[in-house]
């Protein structure tokens, strides 16, 4: 099929129907005042993350510079610009948690997986996250694998087989 | 269903504790199988409803079971095994089963939850409906009296409605605490052609979930709480800014609205006035700064979160320039109950200066955290060993901090301040939005002002230069205190860098940002003396400082020295072994693997 599409970084977007999702996204939400949040919320829904042809694509549908969509994108964390794993792990730091030895868990979930924090293993399997607060205080510490939650993690010697859970 | 009293008027009512933390605890299944199991047995006058937080997160899953005339039954600690039992025992045969409750032993009528010293101080006003009703049900909502207070507020005028929340005495929750009918009031003498109420609810304090369990518990009474708002400044529209992070209150709040919408209790001509008010929901994106109202206005229009310079402050050019007021959650919570029941009742509770109460969230080195209200006044003391039970495993308390990032910590000798927003600020402190993070004797304070910081220098939006530059600063002290680096003259620096950005910063973020520093070297002097002065840390949290050693409790089994990355470890078979601190790298395998807990650290 000929891409016709005009950004000539040879993306061929025209034939990747999530474009076409984002599309259809981005013109029911044109009339709503203030939307770029939306749009980047729902292009990092479909797309895991937000990389350049996709800010280029918003750009031009938008007629939000770059620039700013950029910028937007890399102030807020909860958007990411590099692929992610298939399952994020995300261990809460916040204060409830870290008083109660969150540290722990992190170390371990690290040492365990081999990355570094906000890094992805070279299988795409994991992506470890340090959280901010997960609003299970009353849990802590907490980890969190996608929507599930792990808590009162006080033994880090249950973490490998709890990671072990997702490799299958 | 439920009555106005919030009881049922015949068989059983059966709730389940259905916010993120019983549902983390594991909740879903035990509904699911006390659904399946009261059909499968034909049960007949039984309802088995979800609800907010209950409160005591340590007991999650909560179920609760009501009955006409009797005392209601908490079982806790529920799985989906007990629930099957709750089902064929007490639901189908009427035999409570006193094993699964808070009061084991129960021969005859059990203590419930609400028997317990958790309780005792604790007034449920804002919370009153989180744990009783069902948070999807508009019906339940208006059972217990929902929407009354918007009816009221609609038959008076946009001025009688203000001066109603002005003669509560009513202070904004979500931290500042400025009088709530005032800011109102600076609203609705501007004229403008389009005015926006905006709902704060992104919560981003660490350790604290009060906005999370009332979105989550009775998201209805915010909506209501916005239309009487939008009503006294006369604006027809209305944000709910909401974490990204709440999943569950985002769901719970779009099923309200659109209930709301339904039963025309928000949409145009609202309850058949001349008043129109409509609400939307837009998500953060995970930055705290956000939380600040100006940053929280350039997020909502689609920005980056960055604050903006005040004045003008949003009651005059807020939202696209327009008039804006912008409330936290809890603080929307009082205001239906305030329409109702009048500025005096409101008064009754709390102190003169703060009337009310304040939810806390309760957590870190506590035997009973969770979610907890009190009226303003009661002492710190009261709220950590009456209501939490004090420190677990006997360790000595040592530190509270409240205002989260923002604020500082507090220690014994303040424990009998009566908590209001005056008495925190004079203590160092802030009243924030309620997160009350416990501390005991094994974190070290240095550590602890460490992670603030690391919090702050993350979440800076970096627009103005002592908050972008000097928290960073800031922290590189911090580092080099915790890891023995530092001399005097750092303390006096960090000191000195603390007092300006707090004066010269743009925003509450950076303004408050040294506070924990700040406070902790008041009160706390001694141990950052002794991570500088002797390279020690007193509580043995900071692991540079530490030093491995083996005790006389070795019997030479070699497992240690095997173990040890760096060759550090010494020592011939069944004799006492040693460790070489200068090769030590402190990682701690050793200790991990002793199997006779010969190795300690200090």
């Amino acid at each position: 099929m000929q891409n016709d599409c005009a950004c000539n970084c040879g993306c061929n977007k025209t034939d990747d129907p999530r474009f076409a999702e984002l599309k259809t996204f981005i013109d029911s939400v044109k009339e709503v005042k203030g939307n770029t949040m939306a749009v980047l919320q729902e292009a990092q829904h479909i797309f895991g993350y937000l990389p350049l042809e996709v800010q280029r694509y918003i750009s031009e549908e938008t007629g939000v510079s770059m620039a700013e969509l950029y910028g937007i994108a890399t102030f807020y964390s909860q958007f990411a610009i590099t692929p992610r794993g298939k399952h994020h792990v995300g261990i809460c730091l916040g204060t409830a948690c870290y008083v109660k030895g969150a540290q722990k868990v992190l170390d371990k979930v690290l040492q365990e997986l081999d990355v570094n924090v906000g890094g992805t293993t070279p299988d795409s399997l994991f992506t470890v996250d340090a959280t901010r607060c997960l609003g299970c205080c009353g849990l802590a510490p907490v980890m969190m694998i996608d929507d599930d939650v792990y808590a009162n993690l006080d033994d880090t010697d249950v973490i490998p087989g709890i990671l072990e859970k997702y490799r299958g | 269903m439920i009555n106005a009293n919030g009881l049922n008027n015949e068989g059983y009512r059966v709730v389940v504790g259905m916010a993120t933390c019983g549902i983390s605890a594991g909740a879903k299944p035990v509904l699911e199988t006390l659904q399946k199991e009261t059909e499968a047995k034909g049960l007949k006058n039984v309802e088995i409803k979800p609800t907010g937080c209950i409160g005591m997160c340590t007991y999650e899953p909560i179920v609760e079971i009501f009955e006409p005339g009797k005392k209601k039954v908490t079982y806790i600690h529920v799985d989906a095994d007990k629930a099957a039992r709750i089902v064929s025992e007490h639901l189908a045969k009427g035999q409570a089963l006193p094993e699964y409750t808070v009061d084991t032993t129960a021969t005859d009528e059990m203590k419930n939850i609400n028997d317990l010293q958790f309780y005792a101080k604790q007034k449920r006003v804002v919370l009153r409906n989180c744990g009783l009703i069902n948070p999807e049900d508009i019906e339940e909502y208006i059972a217990v009296g929902g929407y009354e207070g918007l009816k009221k507020a609609l038959s008076m005028t946009p001025a009688e409605v203000i001066d109603v929340i002005k003669a509560s005495g009513l202070r904004g929750r979500g931290g500042g605490g400025f009088p709530t009918g005032q800011k109102w009031s600076f609203a609705a003498v501007n004229e403008a052609d389009q005015k926006y109420i905006i709902c704060n609810a992104d919560e981003g304090d660490p350790g604290a979930f009060m906005d999370r369990s009332l979105l989550e518990g009775d998201p209805h009474a915010i909506l209501e709480a916005m239309a009487i708002g939008g009503y006294a400044i006369g604006a027809t529209k209305g944000f709910i800014y909401v974490r990204a992070e709440y999943p569950i209150a985002v769901k719970r709040l779009k099923i309200a609205i659109d209930q709301a919408k339904a039963k025309n209790y928000m949409g145009a001509k609202i309850f058949n006035s001349n008043f129109d008010f409509d609400i939307e929901i837009r998500l953060g994106a995970g930055a705290f700064v956000c939380g600040e109202e100006t940053a929280l206005i350039a997020s909502i229009e689609g920005e980056r979160g960055m604050s903006r310079n005040k004045p003008p402050f949003p009651a005059n050019k807020g939202l696209w320039g327009k008039p804006t007021i912008i409330n936290n959650v809890e603080t929307l919570a009082n205001i239906p109950q305030i329409m109702v029941n009048g500025a005096d009742w409101f008064k009754s509770f709390g102190t003169e200066k703060s009337p009310g109460t304040k939810v806390f969230a309760l957590a870190g080195k506590i035997n009973n955290g969770g979610l907890v209200e009190v009226p303003m006044g009661i002492t710190l003391r009261e709220v950590i060993y009456d209501v939490g039970g004090g420190c677990p495993n006997d360790r000595a308390f040592k530190a509270v901090q409240t205002g989260g990032p923002s604020g500082g910590c507090i220690t014994t000798a303040s424990l009998e301040t009566p908590i209001d927003f005056d008495n925190l600020v004079a203590l160092g402190s802030m009243m924030g939005s309620g997160g009350m993070v416990v501390m005991d004797e094994d974190n070290c304070m240095p550590d602890i002002a460490r992670f603030f910081l690391d919090f702050t220098v993350d979440e800076s939006c970096g627009k103005c230069t002592p908050c972008r530059e000097g928290t960073k600063r800031m922290l590189e002290l911090l580092d080099k205190i915790t890891t023995g680096k530092a001399t005097q003259q750092d303390l006096n620096t960090l000191g000195d860098l603390a007092e300006n950005i707090k004066l010269t910063s743009l925003c509450g973020l950076g303004q408050t940002a040294p506070n924990p520093v700040l406070s902790t070297m008041k009160h706390f002097r001694d141990e950052y003396d002794a991570h500088v002065n002797e390279q020690k840390c007193p509580a043995g949290v900071c692991t540079a400082l530490l030093n491995y050693f083996i005790t006389e409790k070795c019997i030479g089994c070699t497992k240690c020295a095997k173990s040890c990355p760096t060759n550090a470890i010494t020592g011939t078979v069944k004799e006492r072994h040693v460790i070489d601190q200068d090769k030590c790298i402190k990682c701690g395998a050793c200790m991990t693997d002793c199997k006779f807990d010969a190795i300690i650290r200090k």
